[in-house]
C-alpha cells in the first residue's frame, strides 16, 4: 500500500499530516498490520498535552499493547469519537482512521521526520529481519 | 515411589533414547561444587495409612466440637455436600487455567455464572474471577481507584478490619499513597465529619467496610454523597458475604471489594479464601484479575473466553493493573455453586437466619453486659463490653468447649475489655445460652440499657 | 485425516446452558432447620437496608446443579485425563490423599483466630512444612503468607526494599532478564522499583558481561528464574551471585522451575539471597482452574527480621504460636496466615514422597523434558543448543514457512488428545513452543505426545489448511476472541 506523500511518518510507525498550525496524528498501515484485529484505543482527552517522542496513548490487539508515541508537541483539540466504539476502523484504513487532532507548537518538529518514501524504505527493511 | 509411571526398564529406555549413559548425564550443567551429595533431611517416605494417620492426629490436636462465636472476616457456614463432590471432579479440580478456552468451556463458563451472580448479589454491573482474599482485594480496588482518578490520597475507615488496614498499609507503602485513618461514631459508623474533613481535592478514595468490622451496617448512601461530591471514588469492602441476602448492597459504591468465604469456602485456618472486585462498566480496564467475557464460535456456537487480557501481567508487565496470575478459580467455583444451591429465597432465608440468631444473641447478652453500637442496624456479629477482660472469659469458657468472641483491645484499645461475638445459622441456642450463663458469672445480674426484647414471633 | 489418532476420539457430548436458562421460581436445592430462637422481623431490624429482592439469582433442584456442572466439567481438559506439556506450569499428578486429609474437620473448621491452645495441630503442619521448605531450599528462614508465586514475588521485593532501606537506601532499580515471566516486571512496579531489562545472550542465558556493567549501587536486585525459561541451568550463577553481591545487591530467584532442582541442588547453596516457591507446581497442590496457589518466600539469615508477620515461634512452655512482635517487618501481606489449605496439600506430598522420592521426581522430570527433545529433534526447530533440564522450548520456525505458527500447532495438537504447550512466551524466542511434561508422565503418554507432534509437522507440509482451522475436534471451533475483546459481555441479563 502506497504511504500518502502528503504525511510525515516516526520510526514507531506513526503519521502526522500538518495543515498550517494544525496536525492529524494516526498510525500506519504497517502498524495496524503487526499488531492485528485492533480492540481497543486509549487516547488522551481534548486539552492534554503532548510532548514529541513521548507516549499519548496506547492501541490494544488481543493480545498486545503498543503504545503510542507523539510525532509532534501540542495541545489536543479533538478526539476521533468512531474509535471508541469500532477499532476496527484502523485495520479497515489506518491512513484516514485518525486517532487526534493537535494544534501544534512547533511546526518545525516535523521537519526531523521521515518522508513517504523514506518510510516506506525503512519499513522494507524491518520487514525483512 | 508410586507416583511415578516408570519402571526401571521405563529409565533405560529412555536415557538410551537420549544417548545419556545415566541420569547424571542430564545433570552436568549443575556445577559440581553445588551438587547436593546428601538426602535432603525431610521426614522419611510414609506409606498413605501413615499420611492419613499424621494429619488426623494433627486435626485431633486442633480441636474439635468446640461452639465458635468467632466471626471477624472468616465465617462459619454450612457447606452442602455437593459442592465437594462437585469440585472433586478432576475435570474441576486438576484443569489449568483456562487460556485454550475450546478445551476449557467447563471452568470458563462457570466463571461467566459466577461474575453474574456477584453482579446480582452486589448490584455492580461488572465483576471479575476472583483475587486471592478480601483484604488484598481492598488494596487492589484502592489501587484501582489510584489509577482511575490520578489522585493518590486515601481516606479509609478505622472500623474496616484491622488486618485489612495492614495489608492496605503494606501495598501502598511505596506507591506514594497516603492514607488518613478516619474514627468511628458512638454508633460504630464511620464518624461522618471526621470523615468530610478527611476528604480532600487530592483523595483519590473512601475505603469503609459495610457490615463494618463490628457488624455495623453503614449508612453508604450518606457517605457515598460526601465523597462523590469531592470527586473522590466509593470503594467498599464486604467480608460477610451471607449479608447481601438480606442487606441492602452498597449500590452507590464505585468498586465493590469482597470476601466470598462465607458462600461455602471451608475456614480452613485462615485460606484459601475467595476475593472478588465488582464495579461498574465504565471502570472494567481499569479493574485487575481475569475475566471471562462471552462470544461465538466459527460456527456461531455461544462459548466462553477469558476477554481484556491486556489489563494482565503477561501481557502489559510493568504497566499492568495487577501483577496477579494465579487467582483463586477453584474455590471462587465452590462459591458459584453455592449460590446456586442457595439461590434467589434460599440466600435470603439463610441472611435471615443470621440475623435472628445474632439478635437473639444480642439480647440475651445485654441483660448481663453492655452491648455495643445499638443505634444503628446490624448483620451476623456485635460487640459485647464486660468488666472482666475477654481474654480471661474466653479462658474459662474454653473449657465448657465455647470458644468466645475475639477480643479487640489490640485493635481498639479505646474500646476496653470488648469483644467481637458472631452468630450463624450454626450457632445453637443452647451454645448461646450457656455462653450468655458463662459470661453472665462475672458480669452479674441486668444492667440498665439492656436491649428490649425482639418479639417471639408464633409460627 | 490421513493419520489415526490413537490417543483421543470423539464422543457424545451433553450441551448445557447457562444456570440461569434452568431457573423457574419453586424450584430448590436448599433447606435450612427450623429456627431455635425467636424469628424476627427484619422490616423492623433493619429498616431502610432491608433487601426485598436478590434480582435474578437462580432457583433450581440439586439434581440439576449436579448435572449443570457434572457436564460442564466433561468440557474441560484435566491433568486426570493426559499430559500437559505446558512450560514453567509444572503440571504434576495431584495426589487425592492430599484432598482427604485437607478435609479432615479439626483443620477444614479451624477459625484462624481460635486459641492458639487448640491450635496446635494446624501450627505444627505449618512449622514442619516450614522446615522442609527451608532444607529443601537451603535457605534460612521462610514466610508461608503470600497466596501465589506473584504473591511472592512481591512480599520478596518488599524484603528487599526493606533490607535496602536498612543499609541506608532502598535503591531505585531492579534488574530482570528478558526471558522473565510477566509477573516479574509488573511486580517491581508495584513495589516502586523501575525495571531495568537484561538482555540474554546467544545461549538464551544471562550476559555475565552485561550484568556487570549493568550492576550498580542503586540497583537492589536482579530477579532471576533457575533453570531459566529456556529450561536452561544458569552455569555462571556463581559469578552472577559473586557481581550482585559485591556491589551489595541481593540475588532474588523465582522458583517456578524448582522441579528441575529438588533434592539435588538448593539455590540457597549457588548464591541466592532469597526465593518463592509455587505450592501448585512443584509440590502437587491442584491447578483447580486457575488456583488457589501458594507461594512461600524462603529468605537467608539476614533478610529474616523483615518477614511479615506473625511468624511462627516456639513458646517457652514449648507450645507453638504466633509472633506479633516484630519491629521491622515489611507488615502483612494478606489477612490471616495463608493459604493453609494449600500448606497441609504441599507437606503430605513430601511425606509421601521422603528424600529419596523427591529426587526421584526431579530426576524423572529431567529425563522426561530430554527424552521429548530428543523424540521432536528435527521435526522442530530447536533455537538454543544449550541442555535442558525440566522443559524445552523449540521453535515454529520450520513451520513458519509453510505460513503455520506455534498457536496453530497447539490448536490442532487438541485434536490428538493433548493440552496445548505454552505458545509465544518465552519472549525471546519468537513463535516459542515451551514443553515440560514433568515426572507425570508415563513413556507411553511421552510417546503418543512426540507421535502426535511429529504428525502436525508432517500435516503442515502436506495439509497446512487442517492446522490452521484446528481444532476440529472440540465442542467450540476457535472463538471470536477479537469480538469478546472490542465488546465484552461480561454477564448474563435476562432477555
Amino acid at each position: 500500500m502506497p504511504y500518502p506523500s502528503e504525511f510525515k511518518y516516526t520510526k514507531e510507525h506513526e503519521w502526522i499530516k500538518a495543515d498550517g498550525k494544525a496536525a492529524t496524528i494516526g498510525i500506519t498501515n504497517y502498524a495496524q498490520e503487526s499488531l492485528g484485529d485492533i480492540v481497543f484505543v486509549d487516547l488522551p482527552k481534548p486539552g492534554s498535552e503532548v510532548t514529541v517522542g513521548k507516549t499519548f496513548g496506547s492501541v490494544e490487539s488481543v493480545k498486545a499493547v503498543s503504545d503510542l508515541f507523539a510525532p509532534a508537541s501540542g495541545t489536543v483539540a479533538e478526539v476521533n469519537a468512531e474509535l471508541a466504539t469500532a477499532p476496527e476502523k484502523i485495520n479497515q484504513d489506518a491512513h484516514s482512521a485518525w486517532m487526534v487532532k493537535i494544534a501544534l507548537k512547533d511546526a518545525n518538529e516535523l521537519n526531523s521526520l521521515m518522508s513517504a518514501a523514506d518510510y516506506e524504505k525503512f519499513v522494507a527493511e524491518e520487514g525483512g529481519h | 515411589m508410586r507416583y511415578l509411571p516408570k519402571s526401571p526398564a521405563d529409565r533405560e529406555a529412555l536415557l538410551r533414547a537420549i544417548g545419556a549413559r545415566s541420569i547424571d548425564d542430564l545433570f552436568a550443567s549443575i556445577p559440581p561444587e553445588y551438587k547436593l551429595n546428601r538426602n535432603l533431611k525431610v521426614p522419611r517416605q510414609m506409606a498413605e495409612s501413615e499420611i492419613v494417620d499424621w494429619f488426623r492426629e494433627r486435626s485431633r490436636e486442633n480441636g474439635d466440637g468446640y461452639a465458635r462465636f468467632l466471626g471477624a472476616g472468616a465465617y462459619h457456614h454450612y457447606r452442602p455436600v455437593i459442592i465437594d463432590s462437585l469440585i472433586s471432579r478432576g475435570e474441576f479440580l486438576t484443569a489449568y487455567t483456562p487460556y485454550q478456552a475450546e478445551i476449557s468451556q467447563g471452568t470458563l463458563q462457570s466463571i461467566f455464572e459466577f461474575q453474574t451472580m456477584i453482579c446480582e448479589l452486589t448490584g455492580m454491573e461488572v465483576a471479575n474471577a476472583s483475587m486471592y482474599d478480601g483484604s488484598t482485594a481492598a488494596a487492589e480496588a484502592v489501587m484501582m481507584a489510584v489509577r482511575l482518578t490520578g489522585r493518590r490520597s486515601v481516606a479509609v475507615a478505622r472500623s474496616l478490619h484491622p488486618e485489612y488496614r495492614e495489608v492496605l498499609a503494606t501495598y501502598g507503602r511505596h506507591q506514594q499513597m497516603p492514607m488518613t485513618p478516619v474514627g468511628f461514631a458512638e454508633n460504630g459508623r464511620v464518624d461522618m465529619k471526621a470523615l468530610e474533613q478527611a476528604i480532600t481535592a487530592e483523595t483519590a478514595c473512601v475505603l469503609i467496610q459495610s457490615p463494618n468490622f463490628f457488624g455495623t451496617i453503614e449508612g453508604v448512601a450518606a457517605v457515598a454523597d460526601l465523597v462523590h461530591k469531592q470527586g473522590a471514588l466509593l470503594v467498599v469492602s464486604i467480608a460477610e458475604a451471607v449479608s447481601l441476602g438480606i442487606v441492602e448492597p452498597p449500590r452507590q459504591a464505585d468498586i465493590i471489594a469482597m470476601e466470598a468465604q462465607s458462600f461455602g469456602v471451608p475456614l480452613g485456618f485462615g485460606g484459601p479464601y475467595c476475593g472478588v472486585i465488582a464495579t461498574r462498566e465504565q471502570f472494567v480496564r481499569q479493574m485487575p484479575g481475569r475475566l471471562a467475557g462471552q462470544t461465538t464460535d466459527r460456527n456461531g456456537k455461544r462459548g466462553f473466553v477469558l476477554t481484556l487480557a491486556t489489563r494482565e501481567q503477561h501481557i502489559r508487565r510493568e504497566k499492568a493493573t495487577s501483577n496477579i496470575c494465579t487467582n483463586q478459580a477453584l474455590v471462587a467455583l465452590m462459591v458459584n455453586i453455592f449460590m446456586t444451591i442457595y439461590g434467589k429465597v434460599g440466600l435470603r432465608e439463610l441472611a435471615k437466619q443470621n440475623l435472628a440468631k445474632t439478635a437473639y444473641a444480642a439480647q440475651q447478652f445485654s441483660k448481663h453486659a453492655q452491648v455495643l453500637f445499638g443505634d444503628a442496624p446490624r448483620f451476623n456479629e456485635f460487640v459485647v463490653q464486660t468488666s472482666e477482660s475477654p481474654q480471661a472469659i474466653n479462658s474459662r469458657i474454653l473449657g465448657h468447649k465455647i470458644v468466645g468472641g475475639l477480643p479487640l483491645k489490640k485493635f481498639y484499645p479505646e474500646l476496653g475489655n470488648a469483644a467481637l461475638w458472631c452468630c450463624t445459622e450454626m450457632t445453637t441456642r443452647t451454645a448461646i445460652d450457656t455462653a450468655v450463663g458463662l459470661v453472665a458469672e462475672s458480669e452479674g445480674s441486668a444492667r440498665p440499657g439492656a436491649e428490649t426484647d425482639v418479639e417471639e414471633v408464633t409460627r | 485425516m490421513k493419520h489415526i489418532t490413537r490417543k483421543a476420539t470423539r464422543h457424545v457430548n451433553q450441551n448445557e446452558g447457562l444456570i440461569f436458562e434452568k431457573s423457574s421460581p419453586g424450584k430448590a436445592a436448599w433447606k435450612l432447620p427450623p429456627l431455635d430462637v425467636p424469628e424476627v422481623d427484619t422490616a423492623q431490624l433493619l429498616g431502610s437496608f432491608e433487601r426485598k429482592d436478590l434480582g435474578n439469582l437462580p432457583e433450581v433442584s440439586e439434581i440439576e446443579i449436579i448435572r449443570h456442572f457434572t457436564r460442564l466439567s466433561t468440557w474441560n481438559y484435566a491433568i486426570d485425563l493426559g499430559m500437559y506439556p505446558l512450560g514453567s506450569c509444572t503440571m504434576k499428578y495431584n495426589p487425592r490423599v492430599n484432598e482427604v486429609v485437607s478435609r479432615f474437620d479439626g483443620l477444614a473448621n479451624a477459625h484462624p483466630y481460635q486459641p492458639e491452645k487448640i491450635s496446635q495441630g494446624a501450627l505444627r503442619i505449618i512449622r514442619t512444612l516450614s522446615e522442609c521448605l527451608i532444607e529443601i531450599t537451603g535457605m534460612d528462614a521462610i514466610t508461608l503468607q503470600p497466596a501465589a508465586g506473584a504473591h511472592g514475588e512481591m512480599t520478596g521485593l518488599l524484603l528487599v526494599r526493606a533490607y535496602q532501606q536498612s543499609k541506608g537506601h532502598p535503591r531505585k532499580r531492579i534488574l530482570i532478564p528478558d526471558s522473565a515471566h510477566g509477573t516479574n516486571p509488573a511486580t517491581a512496579a508495584m513495589v516502586g522499583y523501575a525495571v531495568e531489562n537484561l538482555k540474554s545472550n546467544a545461549q538464551g542465558m544471562v550476559d555475565v558481561g552485561a550484568l556487570a556493567a549493568q550492576m550498580n549501587e542503586d540497583v537492589a536486585a536482579l530477579m532471576l528464574t533457575n533453570p531459566n525459561t529456556l529450561g536452561v541451568f544458569e552455569q555462571d550463577i556463581h559469578k552472577i551471585a559473586d557481581i550482585m553481591h559485591a556491589k551489595g545487591g541481593l540475588l532474588y530467584m523465582d522458583g517456578a522451575n524448582m522441579n528441575a532442582l529438588v533434592g539435588k541442588v538448593r539455590p540457597g547453596d549457588f548464591g541466592v539471597d532469597l526465593m518463592h516457591l509455587n505450592l501448585h507446581k512443584t509440590f502437587s497442590t491442584p491447578h483447580g482452574g486457575g488456583g488457589p496457589g501458594s507461594g512461600p518466600v524462603a529468605v537467608k539469615k539476614m533478610l529474616e527480621p523483615f518477614l511479615p508477620a506473625p511468624v511462627l515461634m516456639t513458646k517457652a512452655d514449648g507450645t507453638l504460636g504466633f509472633d506479633y512482635d516484630r519491629p521491622q517487618s515489611v507488615g502483612r501481606v494478606r489477612a490471616f496466615y495463608g493459604n493453609f489449605g494449600m500448606f497441609v496439600r504441599a507437606l503430605a506430598y513430601t511425606l509421601a514422597n521422603g528424600p529419596e522420592g523427591l529426587r526421584q521426581t526431579t530426576e524423572d522430570a529431567v529425563l522426561n523434558a530430554n527424552y521429548i527433545r530428543k523424540g521432536l529433534e528435527g521435526a522442530y526447530d530447536l533455537p538454543y543448543a544449550t541442555p535442558s533440564m525440566h522443559e524445552v522450548v523449540f521453535s515454529d520456525k520450520i513451520q513458519a514457512k509453510k505460513g503455520v505458527r506455534t498457536m496453530d500447532i497447539a490448536k490442532r495438537l487438541i485434536d490428538y488428545g493433548f493440552h496445548p504447550y505454552t505458545t509465544a512466551f518465552p519472549l525471546i524466542v519468537p513463535g516459542a513452543l515451551m514443553i515440560e511434561p514433568t515426572e507425570s508422565e508415563s513413556k507411553e503418554e511421552m510417546d503418543l505426545f512426540i507421535e502426535a507432534m511429529r504428525f502436525i509437522a508432517e500435516e503442515v507440509e502436506e495439509d497446512p489448511q487442517m492446522v490452521l482451522s484446528a481444532p476440529h475436534s472440540t465442542r467450540v471451533s476457535r472463538l471470536d476472541e477479537v469480538a469478546a475483546a472490542r465488546k465484552p459481555v461480561l454477564r448474563w441479563k435476562p432477555s
